[in-house]
């Protein structure tokens, strides 16, 4: 098991820049989830790492050996495959057993050792039989047999619970870390569901156009995200962001929107001009005295809670109440915010300013 | 009345039927007659109207495989009686044997070119497809249409120079011109269905490969390559049949030590009359190879002509 480092990795592809200058640590033993759009460059990030693509430029060091220019082969890492590339021309045992004959591990050995994987994907019963007629679920672990067989340094996974009925992905997901707990094994993990990073991940990358966009643990980056991007790119339904022109100073800790002034965290890093206040919809709070006002404009029922959208000065905005507190569609509500938890953002490139309590998150991102 | 998509009427089913047994019909009836033919005495091969019930004669097969001069009395009364099955069959029709014939070199010549230039076409062709299938390849495009664009004029056109360029290379009437030849002529074809078919496995197969610890090549021969048998077999097939059915370049380019079959056949005619029976045991036999290797690889042509339309 090993520790995996990033510097400053880029790849070109012609004229594209799939990935920028990026750079991270993953510790070892790490769930570490690579999250982002499609086209953002976390999977051409995860076959760098893995030596499926070279970086036009950078370093990867894994286990502290410097890999960038290494072929795959010579890594010592599994990836699993969003279409699993299960080798159809062999059966389930055949497919397990792979990685370890291409290494010239003895027969019996190679025998012991796919059992004892078998034994513990609970797949021990399905080992003779082709690989053409499994069950995706099935195909998902034969898939993760062949990725822990050998013992690897590191595993890296690229969507791979993407090919599976929302139903089983459930499962599978609860599977994967289990799997991951019990090897303690570094995972890599690619994928484009938010939800499924933070229920899984020890750590997330979020990736935009090339860039990585924030770095840490799923709780600080839902709390403390550190662009606009993240904020809106994490959580569901999203950040809710409020637009105003206005001036925050180093140590203020009030903003005014439409002459309202809410408290905000203290500021470290002061702004003005266009600027954008940041709260989670369940830190929004229907207080009819609230000076700040909006008018309700719809409700969406989710079960313990609902989801009321409202129309303010400064935009449309979602807050997540009770279910069964009373709101009548078309009437006019005043607002609190819970204001520990705002973010403020300027506007040009949609940047979190500094606070008191988004400090320690920002600077070690 | 109810009405299915899927599941054609009765009518249908009918006339697809006759349409399907008349077709077979027609394409099967030439080689009935060519193969009763080989059968056939010689009076009987050109009877009129012809005999569709005749007495089988091996009459064909054994001119076929021996040469025979007309018998004088003399000779007759020398050679005594007949030692074998197939020279009491000679004496029937007056002639006596006087060696066996050229039919079975030509043949073995025809095995040689047509296989291995089959072999050979396989051989580059899926190097080639396999490269323009994965690699990022200058000019790919261009010279996927150049390769494509040598198949667009008739081989008769480029006959003379290539009849020049092998008679200064001292390839003429040789095994290896004739195998360089037909390969060249394939792997147009060759390149152009294999790279179809690899086309269609999916990349990530070779990677999973590379990442279980197999080289480059290793995850080719290992993982591609069963993959692509389907194609490798289909595209085989129909190598072999231009090969093996090639007339006017082996006409033009081999006369003697590599003359193939196909324009050996015809010259039978000219020894001792015309000898239908001969020719069409000649043509008869000259099925049998390539019927045998398309039958063996059916399955797969059958998959691979339908191959890439329908998603498994």
């Amino acid at each position: 098991m090993a520790q995996i480092r990033i510097e400053n990795v880029r790849k070109d592809f012609g004229d594209f820049t799939a990935v920028q200058s990026s750079s991270f640590t993953i510790e070892d033993g790490e769930f570490f989830m690579l999250l982002g759009p499609s086209g953002c460059g976390k999977t051409t990030t995860l076959r760098m790492m893995a030596g499926l693509e070279l970086p036009t430029s950078g370093k990867i060091y894994i286990d502290g050996e410097e890999v960038g220019q290494k072929p795959a082969s010579q890594r010592d890492i599994a990836f699993v495959f969003q279409m699993f590339a299960l080798y159809p021309h062999m059966n389930v045992r055949g497919n397990i057993s792979y990685p370890l004959k291409s290494q010239g591990m003895p027969r019996s050995k190679i025998k012991a050792k796919v059992g004892e994987v078998a034994e513990i994907l609970g797949i021990s019963d399905i080992l003779d039989r082709p690989v053409g007629g499994l069950s995706g679920g099935d195909r998902q672990r034969v898939a993760l047999g062949r990725a822990i067989v050998r013992d690897p340094k590191a595993f890296f996974m690229d969507e791979p619970l993407g090919a599976l009925d929302a139903e089983f992905r459930e499962h599978m997901a609860e599977e994967l870390r289990a799997l991951h707990d019990r090897m303690a094994a570094t995972t890599v993990y690619v994928t484009h569901d938010q939800l499924e990073a933070m229920q899984m991940g020890d750590k997330i990358v979020v990736m935009n156009h090339g860039v990585v966009e924030q770095f840490g643990i799923p709780q600080e980056i839902y709390d403390w995200p550190a662009t606009k991007f993240v904020a809106q790119f994490i959580g569901s339904p999203p950040m809710n962001f409020l637009d105003f022109n206005g001036t925050i100073g180093a140590g203020q800790a009030t903003v005014h929107l439409n002459d309202v002034s809410i408290e905000v965290p203290e500021s470290i890093e002061g702004g003005n001009g266009r600027l954008t206040l940041g709260i989670r919809p369940e830190h929004v709070l229907l207080d009819d005295a609230a000076p700040y006002r909006g008018r309700i404009v719809a409700t969406e029922y989710l079960g313990t809670t609902q989801i009321v959208t409202l129309d303010t000065p400064n935009g449309l905005l979602k807050a997540r109440v009770p279910s069964n507190k009373k709101i009548a569609v078309g009437e006019s509500t005043g607002l609190n915010f819970d204001s520990r938890t705002i973010t403020l953002f300027e506007n040009d490139h949609g940047h979190a300013l500094r606070s008191r309590a988004n400090e320690g998150v920002l600077t070690h991102g | 009345m109810s009405f299915s998509v899927t599941e054609p009427s009765k009518r249908t089913k009918w006339l697809a039927g006759i349409l399907v047994v008349g077709y077979a019909l027609i394409t099967i009836s030439p080689l009935i007659w060519i193969i009763a033919t080989g059968f056939k005495s010689g009076p009987d091969s050109i009877a009129y109207p012809p005999k569709m019930i005749f007495e089988p004669s091996l009459e064909g097969y054994v001119n076929l495989f021996t040469e025979r001069t007309r018998a004088t009395q003399d000779m007759l009364e020398t050679a005594g009686p007949p030692k074998t099955w197939y020279d009491q069959i000679a004496r029937d029709q007056g002639t006596v044997i006087t060696g066996p014939s050229r039919y079975g070199a030509r043949f073995l010549n025809s095995i040689i070119i047509g296989f291995g230039s089959t072999a050979l076409c396989m051989l580059l062709g899926t190097a080639a497809a396999y490269a323009f299938s994965r690699f990022r390849v200058p000019l790919k495009d261009d010279l996927l249409f150049f390769i494509l664009s040598t198949r667009m004029m008739p081989p008769i056109a480029v006959a003379i120079p290539i009849f020049l360029m092998f008679r200064n290379l001292g390839l003429n009437d040789t095994h290896l011109g004739m195998i360089l030849l037909y390969t060249a002529v394939n792997l147009s074809l060759s390149v152009w269905l294999l790279k179809g078919f690899i086309d269609e496995i999916p990349i990530e197969y070779e990677e999973a490969a590379l990442i279980d610890g197999y080289t480059r090549f290793q995850a080719f021969y290992k993982v591609v390559l069963p993959q692509a048998a389907t194609g490798i077999a289909s595209t085989a097939i129909f190598c072999l049949i231009f090969a093996w059915n090639e007339y006017a370049f082996a006409v033009l380019l081999t006369s003697g030590t590599a003359q193939t079959a196909p324009p050996f056949i015809p010259t039978i005619i000219g020894v001792g009359g015309k000898d239908w029976p001969a020719v069409a045991a000649g043509a008869s036999i000259f099925l049998v190879p390539v019927m045998v290797f398309t039958i063996l690889l059916r399955k797969h042509l059958l998959r691979g002509i339908t191959f890439g339309a329908v998603r498994k």
